[in-house]
């Protein structure tokens, strides 16, 4: 059975004539991490400040644990941790005194509230810079101490928006590294992402949202199991072996490319499959000068099932 | 999470932010040492450089201290504006709405805050004051109902300015409305007797809020009767600071929504 602890049924929301989102379904279970995937302006911001309580859907309804968004506003507040897209911490206060008066508001006591403020500033690697005030720490450690924030009274969910955009390599593996303990802890995380690497890391499941409406949604291999599968790139040395492959092959070519002297073939990646394919070109008497193996990543999903922009389209459409 | 009753937390959550309010007064030095500074120049520009060509029938010193007094208050409570929209247009605001807790507490935070610097930059210019000649003739009620009347000034600018802080587009827009303030007193009775005035702005200084507040304010000081301007000033700053809590907390509900 299921148990989805985050369910969004038919949310709309527009600003004057701009429609965000339009018609949003998605759930999340308990103790999974569910990523939101899209284009910028895809609306992904807005379902995440609808969740957190921050906007009201125009129509539709949002349910975290099962409390009404709008209706229950504050037993979601005490269920969920926000981290939003621009570091929400207090410039004039030291990491230290951000996180204690997070603890306070968030009804930590005083001994609780001094421990968990130990124990994220350890483990987001701010204890040298605790007691300095945030108006100097880089935008690194904003992220870092907005995260150790958001997680201060232990929700049981956390919503991420963009939570590794503009961080180094390393503190994008501290901060993988702190999800995959959370969800080990049995919390529940939706987290939004530009990233495609990120979702694939981290996510049991992904949905992808274009205009403000569900595009996809499953594993991140179910999504590229959607697109043709994998290919095998057969490459020649000049024009005319090219053009006889094309000629041996036939409509088995899924995309001739003869700027680049290569063609396509789709394939099962078995070897039966290839040694087969390369014993037709060698009974030819086409030489194959190299061949290469591609699996549909997630980025070609995503611009697949997303709608670029019209410059994109060129670049990207080979 | 501790059990405690609604309102223990709503009284935590105000104490809370009053001492991130007041942290941030503290360290903003550059408006500190502006809040401390603005009192003791005017104080002596006012003495020194206009008040020997200022003739009020009494020494201009013992005339001019409560307009200084209400002008520092006024800019000082006015910065309002500018730490709430500061909050408004970072992220900070939004974190303090996700949590489950009374969000408007941010707001009383600043205005407390505004109080506590108000409350002492007052001493500072009365201090200063003292230093340069001002001789006050008030019993401790006329003091105690002089800092009071200061108070209620803050307290009704202050929300006034959580008002401007909340519906400026940007910092920069809450910022101006110091201007304004600022020059809200000379057209007053604070450094020259309206009726010096042209008959247009005489009119003005004459029914304008900060007239009576100036006059109760003297009169407490100098130990003189203060009539009715007490309960006109009473009236109007009262009203003033009412209608702009109000419209603030209708305000910050419905900037959820955009």
């Amino acid at each position: 059975m299921s148990d989805q602890i985050i369910r969004v049924s038919g949310v709309h929301k527009a600003f004057g004539d701009l429609t965000v989102l339009d018609g949003i379904d998605l759930g999340v279970e308990r103790g999974t991490v569910l990523a939101l995937l899209g284009p910028n302006g895809a609306g992904k911001t807005t379902l995440v400040r609808i969740l957190a309580t921050l906007l009201a859907p125009d129509a539709g309804t949002a349910t975290v644990a099962g409390h009404d968004v709008v209706g229950d506003a504050a037993k979601v507040r005490a269920t969920i941790g926000l981290t939003g897209q621009y570091a929400a911490v207090d410039e004039l206060l030291t990491g230290e005194e951000n996180l204690l008066m997070m603890a306070r508001l968030s009804r930590l006591d005083h001994a609780g509230g001094r421990m968990r403020t130990a124990e994220l500033l350890r483990r987001f690697d701010l204890v040298d810079a605790a007691t300095r005030r945030v108006k100097t720490y880089s935008g690194g450690m904003r992220r870092r101490l907005d995260l150790a924030i958001s997680m201060i009274g232990r929700p049981p969910v956390i919503v991420l928006d963009e939570p590794t955009t503009g961080l180094d390599p390393r503190s994008r593996l501290t901060l993988w590294a702190v999800i995959d303990e959370l969800v080990d802890a049995g919390t529940t995380i939706l987290l939004t992402t530009q990233y495609l690497e990120e979702a694939e890391r981290l996510a049991d499941r992904i949905v992808l949202i274009d205009h403000g409406r569900v595009v996809a949604e499953g594993t991140a291999d179910e999504l590229k199991s959607r697109l043709a599968g994998e290919l095998v790139e057969l490459a020649f040395a000049d024009a005319s072996d090219h053009a006889r492959a094309m000629a041996v092959l036939g409509g088995r070519v899924q995309h001739p490319e003869p700027e680049r002297l290569v063609v396509s073939v789709p394939t099962d990646g078995s070897a039966a499959d290839i040694r087969g394919l390369l014993n037709d070109m060698e009974r030819s008497g086409v030489p194959v000068t190299s061949i290469e193996l591609t699996r549909p990543s997630l980025d070609d999903v995503f611009l697949e099932l997303t709608e670029p922009a019209p410059a994109t389209r060129l670049a990207t459409n080979r | 999470m501790t059990t405690h009753s609604a309102a223990y937390w709503a009284a935590s959550d105000s104490m809370t932010m009053i001492r991130r309010s007041m942290r941030h007064s503290l360290r903003d030095l550059e408006s500190l040492l502006i809040s401390v500074m603005l009192p003791i120049m005017l104080m002596l520009l006012f003495v020194y450089v206009f008040g020997g060509a200022i003739d009020v029938g009494t020494e201009y010193v013992n005339y001019v201290v409560p307009g200084i007094i209400l002008l520092c208050a006024g800019y000082g409570a006015s910065t309002t504006a500018l730490s709430v929209s500061t909050d408004m247009h970072t992220g900070v605001i939004d974190r303090f709405r996700s949590l489950p807790i009374v969000g408007s507490a941010v707001l009383t935070g600043h205005v407390v805050a505004s109080m506590a610097r108000n409350a002492f930059s007052t001493l500072v210019v009365v201090a200063v004051a003292i230093l340069v000649g001002f001789r006050p003739e008030a019993s401790v009620l006329g003091y105690m109902g002089a800092l009071a009347m200061v108070l209620l000034f803050v307290l009704a600018l202050s929300w006034v300015s959580v008002v401007v802080g909340l519906v400026a587009n940007s910092v920069e827009a809450a910022g101006a409305f110091s201007f304004f303030i600022l020059f809200l007193p000379y057209v007053s009775s604070a450094f020259v007797p309206p009726d010096t005035m042209p008959a247009v702005l005489q009119g003005f200084a004459d029914h304008q809020p900060v007239t009576p507040m100036i006059e109760t304010i003297r009169a407490l000081l100098m130990g003189t009767p203060a009539g009715d301007s007490a309960w006109t000033a009473v009236a109007w700053f009262g009203a003033i600071a009412l209608l702009s809590f109000v419209a603030s907390m209708s305000l910050f509900r419905r900037s959820r929504s955009r």
